[in-house]
């Protein structure tokens, strides 16, 4: 059993020391879960790393309890808190592709892992690593112990990486993120294998996770962090059913629901005065959209990569990234893409942009046809009028150029405003628009958290006065509540100047908030498309079935 | 993986033919071959003749595929200063050089590599800053004035060592080497740090940036999670994975010793290669300079190759394909 009370980590800095962890009490019972969740920076790893001893240096355990039965945790010498490492306490980390060294066998790994804490000989600890990799779920074990990483799929590699944690009977696992990186159908069997380990092993999880629907699935109790101090504990039903703390409330609140479509999110309002500001950007985009709404309709899309040539004489075929693609984009909606990793959404959306070169098949924005990829010249009219926010905010703004540069770049490019400082003025307004204050347009991006970047990249799409906007994963790399704003402003947006969005997730809970209409995307094959409610309520493809009964959700017996 | 090889050798190929073709225009282009080869008492008509039956006035094309054969055939034509075959100099130059660079690569890896690995794991360590400070110094100073600093200081002042030349070396078939007698090691060992010295500076800072980088990522600190040994974790875990981008780079570097030692040969008065280019650029030898360069070229694309294959030796997602 954990316990850890009072706990304090500190990080000493050059201006005194950063408190990451302040008052933190928990118990793990053996074969309990305990869902750890909070937003980024709420300090939820950092407790893991505390427990088993590998917090980043300079941080350092500054008050507090951490006992596992009866020994004292913070009263080991390193050499002693090495050996509680992988015998008693192990861990699993988020990222599968980068968590096995590359370079040796699982095999090799796994040995190294057993005979380190226990005394079998190299034979023995063959056979024991043979049948945990059996029991874990991965067939054919005895031949596959002797591939290297990389020949393993993501989902198999996370099998993989439970093994070597559980390889030494610990009594407590700390699961930093273990699902974050897996597709719907992968993460519910590796949750599956979690909550049949801490059964059948007694096993202790420490389950930290930003996703409310991993806990609500797999936890028996909850505690909620928020900047490093914990703000509910308790059992799991009850937290998130019927949570006591603000907080708690206002984070279930952000959830978006897969059974139902909230028409906004109830998240604190930004305060009217910077709204007030964006006036004159609404003003210059409603003048720009005096003429119709715009549709995409895509037919028959195919787009194929070269396959690598193994020999002088021979390729392999090509890859079939978007098979026969036939999809219609109402003017003025909303169509929601999903589908698993891979399954050729971004793909779609580089098609339409026309950054990759279909093989076949026609694109039509409005009643004009797209050529492909390179074809289509830089003047295009299409360049302007489809716009794209990426994924991830902190790569997609250039950390060089003021948000100034970045925003009235697609004024001064695309020949809409001739003045530079009438440039900067409805650049200035813009960001009011998007709900962010004026005076940002003098700063650079590293000085914004990742929600306020993500709405910069949507000003900086509107200011191309786009009919027809490409929305890819843009809240994936958010935090939920954040993940609620910027949903609230792309609704808001949609609303106000009509435009048409195409918005790709591979989180059927958002899709269904945002999308009038749905297209379920399978290795590049249209499975199912149609209108978003009626796709959630009856879906008719196998595949569109099972992705929804995998998507972790609450209990509809919790909600308030 | 065949394919891969053949790949390679095929580009090789490429770069040699695009080497050779320097080499011809140095000897076609630079000055006139004829009035070189020839005295002032030679008649204007003598010189047509000679002109024409070497070929000279045969079209470019033709020059240059005879001047690539005649390579291929392992006839590199003659020196104009010895009047002797340029491929018998440049043989008998070959193994000073590469004894040298050999042994000049191994003392950098011997030392580069260990003190890489210490540097990295104790990154705030009072020896750290030391070496790291020490080889800043060694880096910033000119290999000549490292060549003339360890001549005064073991050559002149202490006498230990012989300070030029090559000592007594050992005539093993065609090769003349050092490396079988105790006075052939005692003249090489000054020329051979000299050389490394910059070698293992490189390695080290870049075994050093390298294994911090490994040390961070997450197979580490998964091992770590699981308790692995200290030792295996540093040795077999980082250290293989820290090896992977530095064998480019010292593999590269590798044909830089071999084809700047030139600065080496010409403190030490060594007499390999770069000595005899030295020779030949001041008596204007075109022959043996083209032959030089593309013998040069040769040893870059050789070691290049080998790097490859290397690679795919110790990294298993090149020579493994996928399975699922």
């Amino acid at each position: 059993m954990l316990t850890i009370k009072d706990l304090l980590v500190k990080f000493p800095m050059r201006f005194g020391a950063f408190t990451a962890i302040e008052d933190v009490d928990m118990t793990i019972k053996p074969g309990e879960i305990h869902g750890l969740v909070g937003e980024s920076g709420a300090g939820k790893s950092t407790v893991g790393a505390a427990v088993i001893g590998l917090l980043q240096s300079p941080g350092y355990v500054a008050n507090g309890t951490l006992t596992l039965g009866d020994t004292d945790l913070r009263n080991l010498s390193p050499a002693e808190a090495h050996k509680v490492r992988g015998d008693r306490i192990s861990m699993i980390f988020q990222d599968p592709q980068t968590s096995l060294n590359p370079l040796m066998t699982i095999e090799r790994q796994l040995i190294e892992t057993i005979q380190t804490h226990s005394s079998l000989s190299e034979s023995e600890a063959i056979n024991r690593a043979v049948d945990l990799l059996e029991d874990i779920g991965i067939k054919n074990a005895a031949e596959r112990i002797k591939a290297y990483p990389h020949q393993f799929s993501g989902g198999m590699r996370q099998r993989v990486v439970i093994a070597l944690a559980i390889s030494t009977d610990p009594e407590l696992i700390i699961a930093d993120e273990p699902t974050t990186a897996l597709d719907v159908a992968v993460q519910s069997q590796v949750l599956d294998l979690i909550q049949r380990l801490a059964k059948e092993r007694q096993i202790a999880f420490m389950l930290i996770t930003h996703d409310i629907g991993v806990i609500a699935q797999v936890a028996d109790r909850v505690t909620v962090m928020r900047k490093g101090r914990v703000m509910e504990t308790g059992v799991t039903a009850q937290v998130l059913g019927k949570p006591q703390h603000h907080y708690t409330q206002q984070l279930m609140d952000s959830v978006p629901p897969l059974d139902r479509k909230i028409d906004r999110f109830r998240v604190p309002e930004a305060d009217d005065t910077i709204a007030s500001n964006g006036a004159m950007a609404e003003n210059w985009l409603l003048e720009g959209s005096q003429h119709a709404r715009t549709g995409l309709s895509l037919t028959g899309l195919s787009v194929e990569f070269a396959g690598p040539r193994t020999s002088i004489f021979r390729k392999l075929p090509p890859y079939v990234a978007l098979d026969d693609v036939t999809l219609n984009i109402k003017p003025g909606s909303i169509m929601g893409l999903v589908g698993e990793s891979g399954s050729g959404k971004s793909t779609l959306a580089k098609a339409i942009t026309g950054l990759v070169t279909p093989s076949s098949g026609t694109m039509e924005l409005g009643d004009v046809v797209l050529p492909y990829g390179k074809s289509r010249s830089r003047q295009h009219p299409s360049r302007q009028l489809i716009q794209m926010v990426f994924q991830d905010p902190y790569s997609s703004l250039n950390s060089r150029h003021r948000i100034g540069d970045i925003l009235t770049e697609p004024l001064w490019f695309y020949g809409f405003v001739k003045d530079e400082q009438e440039r900067e003025k409805l650049a200035a307004s813009m960001l009011s628009l998007v709900g962010m204050q004026p005076d940002a347009i003098s700063k650079y991006p590293h000085q914004f958290s990742g929600g306020q970047r993500q709405r910069i990249a949507v000003a900086r799409a509107l200011l191309a006065r786009p009919r027809f906007l490409i929305c890819d994963e843009p809240t994936s790399a958010l935090d939920v509540s954040i993940q609620a704003e910027i949903l609230n402003l792309l609704k808001d947006l949609q609303a106000k100047f009509g435009l048409t969005i195409l918005f790709i997730s591979h989180n059927l809970a958002v899709v269904r908030q945002m999308a009038d209409d749905t297209a379920v995307l399978r290795s590049g094959k249209i499975e199912e498309v149609g209108e978003t409610n009626a796709l959630y309520t009856a879906p008719q493809a196998d595949y569109t079935k099972s992705l929804l009964d995998l998507t972790p959700v609450m209990p509809t017996t919790w909600q308030t | 993986m065949v394919y891969f090889i053949l790949k390679r050798m095929i580009q090789s190929v490429f770069v040699m033919l695009t080497v050779a073709f320097l080499a011809f225009s140095l000897f076609r282009f630079v000055g006139d071959p004829i009035t070189q080869m020839t005295g002032v008492e030679t008649s204007v008509e003598d010189q047509e003749r000679l002109r024409e039956e070497l070929g000279l006035n045969d079209p470019f094309v033709y020059q240059f595929t005879r001047f690539t054969g005649d390579m291929l055939k392992g006839d590199f034509g003659f020196s104009y200063r010895t009047r002797q075959p340029v491929a018998e100099m440049i043989a008998s130059r070959i193994p000073a050089t590469l004894e040298l660079g050999v042994v000049a690569l191994i003392i950098s890896l011997l030392v580069g590599i260990p003190a890489g690995v210490y540097t990295a794991l104790k990154p705030r360590g009072v020896l750290t800053q030391t070496i790291l400070m020490t080889t800043l110094v060694g880096v910033s100073i000119p290999t000549f004035v490292i060549g003339i600093m360890l001549i005064f200081i073991f050559g002149v002042q202490l006498g230990w060592l012989p300070t030029f030349g090559r000592g007594g070396t050992v005539q093993i078939g065609g090769w003349e080497s050092s490396l079988f007698s105790f006075d052939g090691w005692r003249a090489l060992l000054l020329p051979a740090i000299t050389l490394g010295v910059y070698q293992l500076t490189l390695t080290m800072r870049l075994v050093r940036a390298e294994m911090m980088e490994v040390m961070r990522s997450d197979y580490i600190r998964f091992a770590m999670a699981r308790g692995v040994p200290t030792a295996s974790l540093h040795y077999r875990h980082a250290l293989a994975n820290t090896m992977v981008p530095v064998i480019t780079i010292i593999g590269l570097q590798f044909g830089g010793v071999i084809a700047f030692s030139i600065v080496t040969e010409s403190v030490f008065q060594w007499p390999g290669m770069g000595l005899l280019f030295l020779e030949s650029i001041r008596f204007v030898d075109i022959p043996v300079m083209g032959v030089y360069l593309v013998v040069i070229a040769f040893f870059f694309v050789l070691v290049n190759l080998v790097v490859d294959l290397l690679y795919v030796a110790i990294d298993p997602r090149l020579r493994i394909r996928d399975v699922s």
